[in-house]
């Protein structure tokens, strides 16, 4: 273990430099993974050809969102639909919601910016265009920015993410762009149900309401989808989570999307917050708690590999999932950059996150195979707060969100992430806050930091959340099933009692940024 | 009457340019404005005008009531209304 714990160090302060290094004990658990290494491990039950184009892509593979970061440029800022859950005039600066934006860019301007991120954070793998209307209501815009970005950067995956209405009308054009992922947006197969998530649509040059939008939606849809399978191009399924509106109904969708061809589905909660200004949050319609977001999300999970780790991103995103390094490249600053793209050293620094990547599966390997035979009923949820790498790298009061994984004698298996606003500020830990925290991650049994304070430890503890900091700097599930198994002894000893959680708070608002 | 596009609730998203049938619609300003010269409020070629339509916040292009009303275009609009009207 003290390998890993040494490896762990030499990671971060790597991580901190902005580059990464090797150190002996970096080599020795890179050989102790090279049987794993290539093989088949985060695949799960995906055809190996489909798994070859998503291990890298963040957004696509669970694995690869702690290692692979994604950008987006909001080159496409017209749509052609109104969704009550939309509003993409209000902007707040550390706000993660679709269909915000804090500047448009021109195709020009967008590579530019594409060459400058991909020189400055070489794991940066996927270029996605996902609004902030719709790519393809604007598809002069988004094809020229791919064409530009693939003849300038050819190493990088271009996906684009729509709501489906021009699908069928681009499905050449996608085709022969080369553009490796579709994303669609789809919240209903039934036009009743969507007349109440669509106020209207713009289609051959008319406006449409009510049901007949919905049904020329929906139709477009599900076409768009069967042509991109037919195709062979990667389609994933995005859905928002409505409570009284679409929930139970997203099953059908579920089955719907899953015959038409599509390999991801990702179910993700309303953000109906009343100051984004939006249709449903001035109506008051809630969004999903975590328990029931996890419940849908289960018992889709049988019918199409479900997605968990979406952070429903601005459009104008940029860096791992879950971190927003958007301001480093604003449009004044990209042009003063001197960008030199530089395609080895990309190369070179994606084969090192790929060793780290093995190590991290190998460890989590022995972790479970120390635990195989034990037998218990017993499943619960921890909360893991990480600035990525796989690692338990991150302060209880400098996390942004904490990462949930569900615990049981077959392992760990991520099951979502749980945003929060950042307890510490200056120094300083604020009371309102901490309770905040404690409510978006009530349904967990313990909580891993690489550090945390005297106040909110006695608090967490007081509250039956167990803080959890000898982890620190290790391998995540590896350290999560350590735990675990210590546990699962504890309670056989009778030292303690296992109990049921209770549920948690999606968080609805604005993210506030630490000072 | 032409059409206008008010401003101050204009999110510059650019629905509208690239359907307006007189390429009327322009970018000035962070915000796009019809040449009023130009628009015919789509007569002749869509059943209603396309900057309306399309346009993503309720009430921003609308009807220019301090222009002059653009006759040929108008007449052209409804003729069964017009000959209506004169038959009363």
């Amino acid at each position: 273990m003290n390998a890993v714990v040494e490896r762990g160090k030499h990671v971060k302060a790597a991580m901190d430099n902005g580059r990464m290094m090797q150190s002996a004990a970096c080599r020795a658990s890179a050989k102790s993974a090279q049987a794993s290494y290539g093989s088949q491990a985060g695949q799960g039950d995906l055809p190996t050809e489909v798994w070859k184009k998503v291990k890298n892509h963040p957004c696509y593979s669970e694995d690869a969102h702690h290692h692979y970061a994604r950008m987006h440029v909001a080159v496409a800022p017209a749509c052609n639909i109104q969704c009550n859950y939309c509003n993409r005039k209000y902007d707040c600066a550390n706000e993660s919601r679709p269909g915000v934006v804090s500047e448009k860019l021109t195709p020009e301007q967008a590579v530019r910016k594409v060459l400058a991120v991909a020189t400055t954070i070489p794991q940066m793998t996927v270029l996605g265009i996902a609004g902030p209307g719709d790519p393809l209501a604007n598809p002069a815009k988004t094809f020229k920015t791919f064409e530009l970005v693939a003849e300038a950067a050819p190493d990088i995956k271009l996906c684009l993410s729509t709501n489906g209405l021009a699908l069928p009308d681009h499905i050449d054009t996608i085709a022969r762009l080369k553009i490796d992922h579709v994303t669609i947006t789809i919240n209903m197969v039934d036009p009743e149900i969507g007349a109440k998530i669509y106020p209207w649509i713009f289609f051959n040059h008319k406006r449409y309401t009510g049901i007949d939008a919905a049904r020329i939606l929906t139709d477009r849809q599900l076409q768009g989808l069967e042509m991109l399978s037919e195709r062979g191009i990667l389609c994933k399924v995005n859905s928002v989570m409505i409570p009284n509106i679409n929930d139970d109904h997203l099953i059908e969708v579920n089955k719907a999307v899953k015959s038409r061809g599509a390999f991801l589905h990702n179910i993700m909660p309303l953000i109906s917050a009343p100051e984004h200004g939006t249709v449903f949050g001035l109506k008051g319609q809630r969004g999903p708690t975590a328990q029931e977001l996890k419940a849908l999300q289960d018992a889709c999970g049988g019918e199409l590999k479900m997605m968990r780790h979406c952070r429903q991103c601005r459009a104008d995103a940029v860096g791992l999932l879950g971190e927003d390094r958007r301001a480093e490249f604003t449009t004044d600053q990209v042009m003063k950059m001197d960008v030199q793209y530089d395609l080895e050293m990309r190369k070179a620094y994606q084969e090192r996150v790929e060793h780290e990547r093995a190590a991290k599966v190998a460890a989590a390997q022995n972790e479970r195979a120390e635990m195989s035979g034990e037998m218990s009923p017993i499943t619960l949820l921890v909360a893991v707060a990480t600035k990525g790498s796989g690692l338990i790298n991150e302060h209880f009061g400098h996390a942004k969100e904490f990462q949930v994984y569900e615990l049981s004698t077959s392992g760990a298996k991520f099951v979502g992430h749980r945003r929060v606003d950042v307890y510490c500020q200056s120094g300083y830990g604020e009371e309102d806050r901490l309770s905040a925290i404690m409510r978006g991650i009530h349904d967990c049994h313990a909580v891993f930091i690489s550090k945390i304070g005297g106040c909110p430890k006695s608090n967490l503890i007081k509250a039956g959340i167990e803080p959890v900091d000898q982890y620190a700097y290790e391998f995540i599930e590896k350290s999560a099933i350590a735990w675990f198994r210590s546990y699962l002894d504890k309670v056989k000893r009778g030292e303690i009692q296992h109990v049921q959680r209770s549920d948690a708070a999606i968080r609805q608002g604005s993210l506030i940024s630490a000072g | 009457m032409p059409f206008k596009i008010i401003s101050s609730q204009c999110t510059s998203c650019s629905a509208c340019e690239p359907l307006c049938p007189n390429v009327a619609i322009s970018e000035k300003g962070g915000s796009f404005v019809i040449e009023a010269a130009k628009c015919t409020e789509c007569v002749g070629h869509f059943d209603e005008p396309q900057c309306a339509a399309a346009c993503p916040v309720d009430n921003t292009c609308v009807v220019d009531t301090s222009l002059p009303r653009y006759q040929g275009a108008s007449l052209k609009r409804d003729p069964h209304e017009r000959h209506a009207k004169s038959c009363c």
